[in-house]
């Protein structure tokens, strides 16, 4: 074989993003499914609502003309196509990079993309209420979880694959902190004990959506506490949710590209990485939410946007003079 | 077959054209008399059934065409017939040497006008029909390219008339496309149909993206050892897009766009994630026009500004070379049989249609005379734009068509209504017969290669003898008998045998 080409620019960039999109897909189903699950008679309409919120979605929200109900909050992120940060929006976006990187993805990842993009784009209105909300959750899942199994068993691994695994790391973790940030908006409006139950009624949702429910079961301590809840998708470093994990493999993913491929420009990336795990290190969990999760959660947001464009710097950024000026970037 | 399920050939009637699927022809052992059987066999209903099938297999699987109206992009794909055209061995010796010389009369042709121009001084061709001509380039004069090759991919549409024999309708020297067809609509008939091609001893279509690549790393610089080869393409909104794709992935190079590109020191590079990469060959699927901004159209944001100063300067390879458009314009096409003489000193082996050049007073006249029974052609259009067909057009459309002549007789031509082969094609009635054509591929680096087969364009609508896709047009797999008796089944092998 002869040396081997770098990766055009321009792919890694779609392999990050198409990938981010994907993760985004399953997301916002899994916060929709946690959302119907804490749905409270009489606080529908804000249980809903703090959805908008922790998407810092309010303004998208209302420009469109939405009502502040549970149907309004449900047809903006499953059916609204022109909603940016909606099911299809993404869906439509991970197909857009899909079909620039066609000819490096496999047939099999194009074709199943290509596929779930059609379903997805036509989600019939009935599917948003009743017991069919959930079902139809499950099957967004399922068809991100069907592209990730697809990938793991096609995708050749070079650095593309790298790229693409960074863009779903940091998509994750993002995602993460946006399914703790639920926590906080809601409104618990019971006694202490009763709080207490409901809370940790809630937080088993949180668990559940992020598919860590029995794993927490079996990490937790007798008799745990909702800082044990934060602690374990924060910090776990074995749950492949936790915004930890997520970091360390965004770590080991650019000293990959960095060793093995000889790629320069990591070390702001590097280094943002470094106060990310500071961050996560400095304080007790108990600590954190005594002094505002939400703050906390959201510093941490700010960091994952601050990282991924060090990351668009060092690979991505000069390889279309006219990006800036297009509307080409991506977010 | 039974009875609810009748044999679904019948009610074809071929009528006066030449069928494609008429056994017993020359080369035919028996094998097209099996596939009809084969089809016989597999019965109308279960035809429907593994062509809805197919089709929803080509939309999953991308293998699509783009067509843009002023609001929405639509990925179409090419309607798909699942009865193969067969060519025979001997037929296709015959189209396989007629390409090739054709290919060379083209090349030479080229070369000749962009240097000496001996065939506009020896009166063959009306020098300001070269000169003149919109495609022809004069940058590229006194610039010599490797082994002469200036058409390097050449896709040249060929009919059958009512009597079985070849014309060439048109030489596509551009960028023409279609290939990706051919091998897609071969896995497809594997996949679909195992049945019909159970035991078919048919010539292999997928060697053609390592035959490309190799063209490609042959008229690279020579100085460069490992040439980096390339495809430009337009992007994603280009409707060949889904083509680009496939020839990338099967050459295994980088599909770039111009963006990813960049000139300096007249030097190609593209931008990789380790920073710039040189480029030696590029297979470029942008027009002329949109090359290079600092030499033809200066708005193109399509090319790659310094391009054609790297590649005059001999650092980077361009296929097709710039300025080809000059030879496959129709009006240069009537001239091909006097082109093919005067280079080859050979009668060419696969006739024109006959035709009637405008811009001469005898032509014009002649097209006047007779508009009503003459294909009347612009010449500067691709794409079946543009064309009047006397006997089935409207007194209206007849005198659109006289006026236009009227106003500029050098854009037309004029050729006989030619009765295009037909074979039966899977329309709402039953098999029934289609017209279609044929567009064989031929890659030229060193030497030529044409691809066994090519693509079959069918015309889906009754009567229609309009083929192009963007018109309607469906494909079929196109089949080449290996009936030989040196026959060989699977392409070559790249490395070493497999010999226990």
């Amino acid at each position: 074989m002869s040396t081997q080409t770098p990766l055009l620019a321009r792919y890694a960039e779609g392999l990050f993003w198409m990938a981010r999109y994907m993760e985004r897909v399953e997301n916002i189903a899994r916060l929709i499914d946690v959302t119907q699950g804490f749905e409270m008679p009489s606080q529908a309409a804000e249980s809903w609502y703090a959805l908008i919120r922790i998407n810092a979605d309010e303004e998208g929200f209302a420009d469109r003309g939405y009502e502040r109900d549970a149907a309004s909050v449900k047809r903006f992120y499953l059916t609204d196509a022109d909603n940016p940060t909606s099911v299809p929006a993404a869906i439509a976006a991970a197909r857009l990079n899909a079909r620039t990187l066609r000819p490096v993805i496999s047939t099999e990842m194009w074709m199943q993309l290509n596929m779930l993009h059609r379903e997805l784009l036509h989600i019939p209105p009935a599917s948003l209420s009743g017991d069919q909300l959930s079902r139809l959750c499950a099957r967004i899942k399922q068809g991100v979880q069907e592209h990730t199994g697809i990938t793991e068993g096609t995708f050749f691994r070079d650095e593309g694959w790298f790229f693409y695994q960074l863009g779903r790391s940091i998509e994750r973790a993002d995602q993460t902190t946006r399914l703790l940030d639920i926590q906080y908006h809601l409104l618990v409006p019971y006694g202490p004990e009763e709080r207490r139950v409901t809370e940790m009624t809630q937080w088993g949702g949180v668990l559940r959506a992020a598919a860590g429910h029995h794993a927490f079961r079996r990490v937790a301590p007798p008799g745990f506490s909702p800082a044990d809840v934060v602690r374990f998708l924060l910090t776990d470093t074995s749950f492949p949710r936790s915004v930890l994990l997520c970091v360390s493999q965004i770590e080991w993913q650019i000293a990959t590209l960095r060793s093995r491929y000889g790629l320069r420009g990591t070390v702001p990336a590097l280094e943002r990485i470094e106060e990310l795990r500071a961050a996560l290190a400095a304080r007790s969990v108990e600590a954190v939410v005594e002094a505002g999760l939400h703050q906390f959660l959201d510093a941490l947001q700010s960091d994952f946007i601050l990282l991924a464009s060090e990351i668009g710097t060092a690979f991505f950024r000069d390889w279309r003079p006219l990006a800036q000026t297009q509307e080409q970037t991506q977010t | 077959m039974t009875a609810a399920d009748p044999d679904p050939f019948a009610g074809y009637e071929q009528g006066p054209y030449f069928c494609e699927l008429q056994a017993g022809r020359a080369g035919d052992c028996g094998t097209i008399a099996a596939v009809r059987g084969r089809i016989a066999e597999i019965g109308l209903a279960a035809l429907r059934e593994r062509a809805a099938a197919a089709e929803t297999d080509l939309i999953n699987l991308g293998v699509t065409f783009t067509v843009y109206s002023q609001a929405s992009a639509i990925d179409r794909i090419l309607p798909f017939d699942c009865v193969p055209r067969i060519i025979t061995a001997p037929e296709w010796r015959t189209l396989e040497s007629g390409v090739k010389q054709r290919v060379a009369a083209l090349n030479a042709f080229l070369y000749d006008i962009y240097h000496d121009r001996k065939i506009l001084r020896d009166g063959v061709i009306p020098a300001e029909l070269v000169l003149g001509n919109a495609n022809y380039r004069p940058e590229m004069e006194g610039f010599a390219v490797p082994f002469g090759t200036y058409v390097h991919i050449c896709g040249i549409d060929i009919v059958r008339d009512e009597a079985g024999g070849f014309r060439v309708l048109e030489d596509n020297a551009r960028t023409p496309s279609g290939v990706s067809y051919v091998v897609e609509n071969r896995h497809l008939m594997y996949r679909a149909f195992p049945d019909l091609m159970a035991g078919m001893r048919l010539r292999p279509v997928d060697d053609y993206g390592r035959r490309l690549r190799a063209a490609l790393t042959e008229i690279a610089p020579e100085s460069v050892p490992d040439p980096q080869v390339v495809l430009l393409s337009p992007g994603i909104y280009n409707s060949a897009y889904f083509e680009h794709v496939f020839l990338a992935r099967e050459m295994g190079v980088p599909l770039v766009e111009g963006a990813d590109l960049f000139v300096e020191d007249d030097r190609v590079f593209m931008r990789t994630i380790a920073g710039r990469w040189p480029v030696h060959s590029i297979y470029r699927r942008i027009g002329d026009d949109f090359l290079d901004p600092t030499v033809f159209r200066p708005d193109s944001l399509l090319g790659v500004p310094g391009l054609v100063g790297a590649w005059r300067r001999g650092n980077v390879a361009l296929a097709n070379a710039v300025g080809t458009g000059v030879a496959d314009d129709k009006a240069i096409y009537a001239y091909m049989p006097r082109i093919i003489r005067y280079y080859l000193d050979q009668d060419p082996i696969l006739p024109n249609v006959e035709t009637h050049i405008c811009r001469e007073p005898n032509g014009l006249a002649y097209t006047l005379d007779r508009l009503d029974q003459l294909v009347v052609k612009p010449v500067g259009e691709s794409g079946g734009y543009g064309i009047t067909i006397g006997p089935r057009a409207s007194r209206a459309e007849l005198e659109a068509a006289r006026a236009a002549l009227l106003a500029d007789p050098a854009n037309w031509i004029s050729q006989p209504v030619i009765g295009l082969s037909v074979a039966p094609t899977l329309v709402d009635d039953g098999l029934r017969p289609r017209h279609l054509d044929l567009r064989p591929f031929a890659v030229t680096g060193r030497e030529t290669w044409v691809l066994p087969g090519g693509l079959t364009r069918v015309a889906m609508r009754e009567g229609s003898l309009v083929v192009n896709s963007s018109q309607g047009g469906g494909s079929k797999d196109t089949w080449v008998l290996d009936t030989e008796p040196e026959a060989h089944d699977v392409a070559p092998a790249l490395t070493g045998g497999a010999s226990p």
